[in-house]
């Protein structure tokens, strides 16, 4: 099987890796480079567990071809916090009890924070359609939305 | 297993097409294929800039293969279609999917072909000059070879022009059908009406009873009653994990009635 | 940290009910609490079982079946042995224990179920082979290669069609597809009191039939495993199950080897409301491990999590209620059917789980219960969130309304005025204690804007309960319908012959001298045989584990005592 190169941006941070023929950016990125944060729950496109940034833009990376990133820029969870420092979302999320499980919290904080740096002040209504992509079957949604909206609202302690 | 081809452009990989291969677009109908393991061994995929053009001419919008859900969504030039593109799947899904995709979406998807067919959009083909209808391509989408662009006219009145999917769960779901209804009025008659279902078929269709009960009438509530009552002549729709065809052809007119009322109140 | 409640209307404290019970200087409860695996989970760093990397990592596939109810004529795996990057293919001759029940591990029903199966198949998705291989899509385009030879049969997926004679019998050892209970009838039972008479004197008789669907769990983390070699002759495994220590259990009985051989490593689950309980896929990652010598991985797509993931069971109930012109319930009865699937799984307890919460929270003098878990060709049910009791509820509640209606009394005040109040004798005779139902319909009605009369205004659960209603039946009707042969009367579903003489009466103590076991509840001993030769117990508490021998009927040991963390399994318990 010939593997291509593939070298992106990840997170802010240059990285070059060999993609398998056929091999999604989910699959890539957990084996391939080691970021362990997006997660697989169907592989259709339909949950959004391995919801990624590419160039900004949410993106469901089980369905992207991971050869396609070469020289874009490639955002998941592991590049919310810096270093210790927690993005304001992460708190708040801990806050609200906005995870149980946890399965679905990188994607679904992948998805909150792309609106936020589109819409700092979204309505509830936009933050109910940003985050309709992202399957949660723990919480039912309602502390995710406060939380988002927390941060929105400035009410979080960051 | 997979082997991935890569063009600089749409006629080249037009030329690379075979029964063998898939056009990678958007990725949300081929990626999905090959997770599953059921995708054909060689994927063809084009680099080259100008597939994601959104081109306004006189009356109609050709709109490039490339062109994606958010792209629509970003165009004021296709203000009438936001609210078909606001409901194709989720955000992710509408940064990656592409109008062009979605006339190869298999049922229960399409809604977006759906609009395409009320709206007698054409379909140019990679490499040729000349457009076709959208119905040409959906009756055999097999063959229908690379889509370059989408030629889609602009309605005079926007408000002739409406959409519906129903789906049970919001704000995303899938479709248990979908309604596109373009009804161009002349001195208050319905002149032109063309009526099509999503996810009533194996492909998006025309409903030929809705629009012969619309013709020549003026929208009130004698013409949508019988537009309801015909609605489903000679559809035959799938049973799936969604809905049952009894189900899908019960409803079909509800929801039609539904759409033509709120359109004679805009 | 912030007051969760200040940003929505999330929890409204209704100090005002039952004040001088409450002792309001605690520390946790009514507070908002953060969870201790929170920062892990909003980092992405809660390592879920397939956030381990292993170098040369193989992929197991399974071969399924297509068919709801076939036989097995031949399995040929040569074609696929040769496919690129296939390392080995399974079948059921390589499992050394190749039939298991989650619930045997407690001794309580059949081993029913092959790993991998052999001769037969009963439900749509049934594994009968796996293909181990260097990538998930080289295991897939083997997987599709196996041949199979299949006699399809019959398949029956309608509980009651299921139950009538000549109806397909799904699993051999329950040839009438129903469990057998207490190793005596094809159904649960519940008498208490004459229901029968009471109908016939009540003023109103009200019959329902109430049916629901199977619910998948669908959790986002589907069902999987990693297991590797380890040092010291051990294998590793990184799970998503729910339960470690019932998948610790199995997977030695089914390897046929002792746990201590088995590091099992979970607790970390993306989700599972049940449907990971009594997951089956470790094993099968572990005779990987075991058979290629390299790390592998089992874990399903999502596909067959939705089409192979045990769901909720879906329960067909017939109720009738015998009711007066006041609206008091006078007598109530219920025919149950669960729809177990092709295995029994957890539904036989869920079963006894249900038997035991009829009539629902109503003091009813006269209570009627014939509940089957029945057998059909559907994927096989298991546990989900309040299983054994969430359907029955629906009926049950679904019932009062149709009561209320045909009594003409307003919904609520049917529900206060039957409703359990401390003191009473609730139908699986206990005494109704700290009792709540008045107090939350009447909030729930002030919230619904319902206007309840002053005197269901003024009804509390601390008033007007006990005396004549904590009574139990001056007498109750039993019945021998149902009545099976074939299994030794003593355990709830055992082979005759496979267990000692049948007792007459379950005994008051454990059969088994139990240990003194501190605050441990009694054991859970459901077993008649002879206590084991001293020295073979297991040790009782701390170590979870069953005992992980493969065990045949005639040498089988009693269930394990204390161990298992399963009080709430009250049909395990003899009473």
């Amino acid at each position: 099987m010939a593997k291509t190169p593939v070298t992106f941006t990840l997170n802010g941070q240059s990285k070059s890796a060999f993609a398998d023929p056929g091999q999604n950016l989910l699959d890539f990125l957990r084996r391939g480079v080691g970021d362990l944060t997006p997660k697989f729950g169907c592989g259709q496109g339909t949950c959004g567990a391995c919801t990624v940034t590419i160039d900004g833009e949410t993106r469901l990376s089980c369905l992207v071809l991971a050869e396609t990133v070469y020289g874009r820029e490639v955002g998941t969870a592991a590049g919310l916090a810096d270093g210790a420092a927690l993005d304001p979302l992460q708190t708040v999320f801990m806050e609200h009890f906005a995870a149980q499980c946890g399965y679905c919290t990188p994607g679904m904080l992948v998805s909150a924070r792309a609106l936020l740096d589109r819409n700092p002040r979204p309505s509830r209504e936009e933050v109910i359609e940003a985050i309709s992509g992202n399957l949660c079957r723990c919480t039912g949604y309602e502390p995710i939305i406060t939380a988002i909206l927390a941060v929105a609202e400035g009410r979080a302690r960051a | 297993m997979t082997v991935v081809e890569t063009y600089p452009t749409l006629d080249q990989a037009a030329r690379a097409m075979g029964g063998d291969a898939a056009f990678l677009g958007g990725g949300t109908l081929v990626m999905r294929a090959v997770n599953e393991g059921v995708a054909p061994a060689r994927l063809i995929r084009v680099t080259g800039p100008g597939l994601s053009e959104l081109r306004v001419s006189g009356d109609s919008v050709r709109i490039g293969a490339g062109v994606t859900m958010a792209d629509v969504l970003a165009s004021r030039d296709l203000e009438f279609l936001h609210p078909v593109a606001r409901v194709i799947g989720g955000p992710q899904v509408r940064n990656m999917a592409t109008v062009a995709g979605n006339l190869f979406a298999a049922h229960p998807f399409g809604d977006f072909a759906a609009a395409l067919l009320a709206l007698d959009a054409r379909v140019i083909g990679a490499g040729q000059g000349g457009a076709r209808p959208v119905a040409d391509v959906l009756r055999d989408r097999a063959r229908a070879g690379l889509v370059a662009a989408i030629e889609v006219p602009r309605p005079r009145d926007p408000k002739a022009f409406g959409f519906l999917k129903v789906s049970r769960v919001k704000p995303r779901g899938v479709s248990i059908l979908s309604i596109a209804a373009y009804l161009p009025r002349e001195g208050g008659r319905i002149r032109g009406a063309r009526v099509a279902f999503g996810a009533m078929g194996p492909v998006p269709l025309r409903s030929s009873g809705a629009e012969r009960a619309l013709e020549g009438q003026s929208l009130g509530a004698a013409a949508i009653d019988s537009a309801a009552s015909a609605a489903t002549e000679g559809l035959d729709p799938p049973t799936d994990e969604i809905a049952s065809a009894w189900y899908r052809k019960e409803v079909a007119g509800v929801h039609l009635k539904r759409l033509l009322t709120d359109m004679e109140r805009r | 940290m912030n007051d969760m409640t200040t940003s929505g209307p999330m929890v409204e404290f209704r100090k005002d009910i039952f004040a001088d019970e409450r002792d309001d200087n605690l520390n946790e409860i009514g507070k908002p609490t953060r969870r201790q695996d929170i920062p892990g989970h909003v980092t992405g760093r809660s390592p879920f079982f397939d956030d381990h990397l292993f170098d040369g990592l193989l992929h197991m596939r399974c071969v399924r079946s297509p068919h709801h109810h076939a036989r097995i004529r031949r399995i040929d795996t040569s074609v696929a042995q040769r496919m690129p990057g296939v390392v080995r293919v399974l079948t059921g001759r390589d499992v050394p224990v190749n039939l298991n029940t989650l619930l045997s591990l407690l001794d309580f029903g059949l081993d029913d179920e092959p790993i991998l199966s052999e001769k037969k198949v009963a439900y749509r998705g049934e594994p009968v082979a796996a293909v181990i291989a260097r990538s998930e899509a080289e295991a897939r385009a083997a997987v599709a290669e196996v041949e199979v030879d299949w006699e399809v049969l019959p398949h029956v997926f309608d509980v009651e069609e299921a139950i009538k004679p000549g109806a397909p019998a799904v699993l051999e050892i329950y040839p009438n597809n129903t469990f057998v209970y207490h190793g005596k009838y094809d159904h649960q039972k519940l008498r208490y009191g004459e229901a029968d008479r009471a109908l016939a004197e009540a003023d109103h008789v009200i019959e329902g039939r109430y049916q629901m669907s199977p619910i998948e769990q669908a959790p986002i983390e589907t069902c999987g495993a990693i297991a590797a070699p380890e040092q010291n002759d051990r294998y590793v495994c990184y799970t998503s199950t729910q339960a470690l220590f019932f998948s610790l259990g199995t997977a030695a009985k089914v390897l046929s080897m002792p746990s201590s051989r088995l590091h099992f490593v979970g607790g970390t689950v993306g989700g599972g409301f049940g449907g990971k309980v009594d997951s089956v896929h470790e094993p099968l990652a572990i005779l990987g491990a075991i058979l290629t010598g390299h790390p592998v991985k089992y874990a399903w797509d999502r596909a067959e999590e939705m089409q192979v993931g045990a769901p909720r069971g879906a329960e067909r109930w017939y109720i009738t209620d015998g009711v007066m012109n006041d609206g008091r319930i006078v007598a109530r009865k219920f025919t149950g059917y669960f729809d177990a699937g092709a295995y029994t799984r957890l539904s036989s307890y869920a079963i006894i789980k249900g038997v035991g919460h009829l009539p629902g929270p109503y003091t009813i003098p006269n209570v009627s219960a014939n509940v089957y878990c029945v057998y059909t060709n559907r994927t096989p049910a298991t546990a989900m969130r309040g299983f054994g009791i969430t359907g029955v509820d629906f009926a049950i509640e679904a019932h009062m309304d149709k009561v209320a209606e045909a009594v003409g009394l307003n919904p609520v005040e049917l529900r206060l005025l039957n409703a359990y109040r401390d003191g009473d004798m609730k139908a699986h005779r206990r005494v109704a204690k700290n009792c709540a139902l008045i107090e939350c319909a009447q909030v729930v009605a002030e919230k619904a804007g319902i206007a309840l009369s002053p005197e269901m205004k003024a009804a509390s659960s601390l008033k007007d309960g006990g005396g004549a209603r904590g009574e139990l039946p001056r007498r109750t009707a039993t019945d021998e319908d149902g009545r099976v042969a074939g299994f030794a009367a003593t355990s709830y579903a055992r082979k005759e012959g496979s267990a000692s003489a049948p007792q007459p009466h379950p005994p008051q103590s454990p059969a088994v001298p139990s240990r003194p076991q501190g605050s441990q509840p009694a054991p859970a001993v459901t077993s008649g045989q002879r206590p084991p030769a001293g020295g073979s117990m297991p040790p009782a508490g701390g170590s979870p584990s069953a005992t992980p021998q493969p065990e045949k009927a005639s040498a089988r040991k009693p269930a394990r005592s204390g161990a298992m963390r399963f009080s709430s399994l009250s049909g395990f318990r003899r009473r």
